[in-house]
């Protein structure tokens, strides 16, 4: 199976781990990514403001990208799957932005896509009973908080599943073997792009998201955000340095964490060893492979 | 030759300002069939009236044309006129110059104003030379009433129609009635004891002379058109031979088998043979079946409720029965749910027991309620020391659940509030709010008190999320008076959730042919001025089964339905407009296009049979009861069978024809 796949900018460069962990793993499953022939930055949130038309010219280049590749399109980061969706969604009930663009562009091509993110095809077109199946490391004993943040449940449109009681990303760690937590922190905002200008207020907003699953008993923290991850990880730098704590939650991706199931190799993972990285709880957990070759199986 | 009259009315300046309605007059005399035209400022006055009937005796006309405002105003006023003055009201025409052209065009020089007026008229003045004479159609009416619901929006309407010497039968869904106004604590502004204020009334209708109590029972099917209904009502197998019972409850105390009660909301049990209540009516109980080990359980051995029933009424064998009643009126008074705490998953509804919705909170305050009417939080049975309400749960947001207000929630909440704090003194009750809206008779008062004198915080502003912690309940939300995130540690928190339609509403209608909203609620023949009325000849609506009311509310809507139909049992014959289809026999062919296109089953099969009595062929019929006039079967017709009197294809061409 193929599946036409959107990268975007960030997974190109600097989260490039959750970008190969998910095309390995994925293969693993007997799924191509097919990344799309041209693409562009999706614009992230700049096309979402209601009177903008022209911010649409991002997104809507990379959906006519999709719909030349068969009209379905598959994507990790949240943001981009946000503005991806909301974008089409966009174009699909509100005609009248949907003819500027189309004229400003120059293209009929504007139509409907389907924007999936990866936890939708692994749910819907590869089956969580399948990844199950195809598990040679289960992640017995290992706690895992998923971590929804704002992007893939807000709005209720477009949404990845039910946006106040989802459950798409706890039955993908169960697929796993893993134990998902039970947390009220999940949806929370990690504080998003007021990174550049607010990090006190990013610091204590990602604060409460970890403490809240560390006090739910969460050996790590995964999500599918790279922004939201450079935010948890960067205040918990800052909170293990200006507060003197010692408790660490690992945060990684959950491309990282399927690979590790399907028996990929951290080092080809990209999972870090060490204190931050999930290492040390792995192998308090006998996660850890004693001795792979690199990119190898375990 | 017609003898037709022309009035045009200036209505004041309404139409004057835009139609010269002199010329109109005098170019309208030119018309072959009118005989005479003139125009007065007001048609509608006195006056103006007797004018019009000196002129049809003088001119001796045998047609009128009242070029005026919409017929909805007053085309019943000019009728009435001319039929006094001898003239069938049926060839009487209103020509809307008013909404159809003065009102809506401007013009200084009023020619085109005028031109339209005259045109208008003109149209009017070849429907009403094809206007045939009508009369009112006469039907019989059957003076007994039905009423569906037994909450206390029915049973207000039952006393109120039976204290009027009419019959009527209450049939109820429930082993009693009572609704949900049985289940509430106190009632607001006046905090009077629900159950003691409607028990009474309960009684009253239970041993009235002319009412009938069917209980445990549902409307099944329904025939008929006003006056003259045939409405089979399921009655659901009790167990118990009702006649013989003599409601001592022996068979409830020795029934060893425990359900789920939905009185009480699911906070306790009640046996499998159960009345619902204590004061239950009637107090005949009956048996769970889907409890009883005597069907759960193939039959099995129990049966310790037959061994101690002295009058030996407990009849497991007992089947559903149906019965058939003729009524001239159905009173649909079904009344309505809340939605459930399950719907709000964010604020931990249906995953911690201390979620609980407000109709939960009555049953925690109610004397006869599962704590004996002491606040305590279902968990741990603790009495909780913080008690936060949201309101609008669910209510004016329509991507959590519905987009109007349910009315009652911000009195009742402040009612809870009060209650809270009366039976435990040291708690502390905190109500998120949007707007309070306490439009009702000394309504603002009571909130008032419950935030000076009670010491209730009201939190403008949406909750977010409610998460168990550490045993208690974390409450985010947001004050946006002040501006800031609030964070709540609180032992219960009560949803105001929104209040919903009757399971099975839209079903109930569809079976009685009225119309409903989106959400199920029934629809009134006009919001304002038909308030208890549907669309539907003979059928009233009362209740929350219209949308969300309060109590005072729905007993006015009881009251008033009961007018309504005593209203139309004051007479054997009642009298329609005869607007309605007809069907034209020899070009029927029996499609059956029409049949299947009447939204109010008015038309039916006829047999023409030749002398012998055999049937030769079927053709359509009208029933002129039941038949409303829409005209839909007139346009699904491909023959050209039917017509609608007063409004026939000829004379819907000849007035295209007149322009």
């Amino acid at each position: 199976m193929k599946i036409p796949y959107y990268p975007g900018c960030t997974l190109s460069t600097v989260a490039q781990d959750f970008d190969r962990s998910a095309r390995q793993s994925i293969r693993d499953l007997g799924v191509e990514l097919e990344e799309l022939s041209k693409w562009n930055c999706c614009g992230t949130s700049f096309p979402l403001t209601p009177e903008n038309v022209i911010g649409l010219a991002g997104p809507g280049n990379v959906l006519i990208q999709a719909k030349k590749a068969g009209g379905t399109v598959s994507t990790l980061c949240s943001f981009c799957y946000n503005t991806l969706r909301r974008t089409n969604n966009t174009l699909k009930s509100d005609a009248g932005r949907r003819d500027v663009l189309a004229s400003f562009l120059e293209t009929d091509g504007l139509g409907d896509v389907k924007v999936l993110h990866l936890l939708e095809v692994l749910r819907d077109q590869v089956g969580f009973a399948e990844v199950k199946a195809k598990v040679v490391r289960p992640l017995k004993g290992l706690k895992v908080a998923a971590y929804y943040g704002c992007m893939l449940l807000r709005p209720a449109d477009a949404a990845i599943d039910h946006p106040e009681s989802p459950k798409i990303f706890e039955d993908f760690l169960t697929a796993l073997g893993a134990t998902p937590v039970d947390w009220p922190n999940r949806g929370e905002c990690c504080g998003s792009h007021l990174a550049m200008s607010e990090t006190d207020l990013v610091k204590r907003l990602s604060g409460s998201i970890l403490s809240s699953a560390q006090a739910c008993g969460a050996d790590l923290l995964t999500t599918s955000c790279p922004l939201c991850w450079h935010n948890l990880v960067k205040s918990q730098e800052a909170i293990l340095r200006d507060e003197g704590k010692e408790t660490v939650l690992p945060v990684i991706y959950f491309t990282q964490i399927l690979g590790l199931a399907l028996g990929e190799g951290p080092e080809a993972l990209g999972i870090a060893d060490g204190v931050m990285g999930a290492g040390s709880v792995l192998k308090a957990k006998g996660l850890w492979p004693a001795a792979v070759p690199a990119g190898g199986k375990a | 030759m017609a003898r037709i009259g022309v009035f045009v009315c200036q209505c004041g300046n309404n139409i004057a300002a835009e139609v010269r309605t002199a010329e109109v007059a005098e170019k309208l005399k030119d018309v072959p069939g009118v005989v005479h035209a003139e125009d007065a400022r007001f048609y509608c006055s006195n006056p103006g009236q007797e004018q019009i009937r000196k002129m049809i005796k003088e001119h001796n006309l045998d047609g009128l044309i009242v070029s005026a405002c919409s017929p909805h105003m007053h085309e019943k006023t000019f009728r009435k006129a001319a039929e006094t003055a001898g003239l069938n009201p049926f060839r009487v025409e209103i020509a809307n110059i008013r909404e159809h052209c003065s009102w809506v065009h401007h013009d200084p020089t009023k020619d085109l104003g005028t031109e339209k007026a005259g045109d208008i008229a003109r149209m009017m003045v070849e429907r009403v030379k094809r206007d045939r004479p009508l009369s009112k159609i006469k039907i019989p009416v059957t003076k007994r009433a039905l009423v569906i619901g037994g909450g206390v929006a029915g049973i207000q309407a039952a006393l109120d129609i039976a204290d009027g010497g009419r019959e009527v039968v209450l049939v109820e869904r429930e082993p009693s009635i009572g609704g949900h106004m049985a289940q509430l604590s106190e009632t607001f502004p006046t905090m009077d004891c629900s159950q003691c204020i409607l028990t009474p009334k309960m009684v009253e209708a239970y041993q009235h002379p002319n009412i009938r109590l069917v209980t445990y029972a549902e409307v099944e099917k329904v025939d008929g058109y006003i006056g003259n209904f045939t409405v089979t009502i399921r009655k659901k197998a009790k167990s118990i031979v009702e006649e013989n019972c003599t409601e001592c409850g022996e068979c409830i105390d020795k029934c060893p088998i425990k359900a789920t009660s939905q009185f009480e909301m699911g906070m306790t049990k009640r046996k499998a043979m159960y009345i619902p209540f204590p004061q239950a009516v009637p107090g005949v109980p009956v048996i769970d079946r889907n409890a009883c080990p005597k069907y759960v359980k193939d039959m099995s051995k129990c049966g310790l409720c037959a061994k101690v029933c002295g009058p030996q009424c407990i009849d497991f064998d007992q089947q559903d029965t149906f019965e058939t009643v003729n009524v001239g009126a159905i009173v649909v008074a079904t009344g309505y749910d809340v939605m459930p705490a399950e719907n709000f998953p964010e604020f931990s509804g249906g995953k911690s027991k201390d979620v609980i919705t407000g109709l939960h909170f009555e049953r925690l305050a109610s004397a006869s309620g599962p704590t004996g009417g002491e606040i305590k939080r279902p968990s741990d049975g603790k009495v909780p020391e913080t008690v936060v309400f949201i309101e609008c749960s669910g209510s004016r947001d329509e991507r959590r659940g519905v987009s109007y207000c349910s009315a009652i929630c911000c009195m009742y909440s402040a009612k809870h509030a009060m209650l809270y704090k009366h039976k435990a003194h040291h708690g502390q009750a905190y109500i998120f709010y949007m707007d309070i809206r306490c439009g009702g008779k000394r309504y603002e008062e009571f909130h008032r008190r419950a935030v000076e004198q009670e010491g209730a915080i009201y939190l403008r502003g949406r909750v977010s999320r409610v998460y168990p912690r550490d045993g208690r309940l974390v409450v985010q939300g947001a004050d946006t008076l002040v501006g800031s995130q609030v964070e709540i540690e609180a032992d219960m928190v009560v949803l105001a959730t929104a209040v919903v339609p009757r399971l099975g509403s839209k079903d109930l209608a569809q079976r009685l042919g009225i119309g409903y909203d989106q959400y199920g609620f029934y629809n009134e023949y006009h919001p304002k001025l038909k308030p208890v009325e549907t669309v539907t000849g003979g059928i009233f609506l009362s209740g929350a089964c219209i949308g969300p009311m309060d109590v005072p509310t729905a007993v006015a809507q009881g009251s008033a339905v009961a007018a309504k139909v005593l209203g139309l049992f004051s007479n054997d014959e009642m009298a329609r407009e005869p607007i309605v289809a007809e069907v034209n026999r020899t070009t029927c062919n029996a499609c059956w296009d029409c049949l299947v296109a009447c939204p109010y089953k008015a038309i039916e099969r006829e047999a023409i049979k030749n002398r012998q009595g055999e049937v030769l062929r079927y053709v359509a019929r009208v029933n002129e009861g039941v038949c409303m006039g829409c005209g839909v079967c007139v346009a699904a017709c491909h023959s050209k069978t039917i017509d609608l009197k007063g409004y026939s294809d000829a004379q819907v061409y000849a007035a295209l024809a007149a322009v």
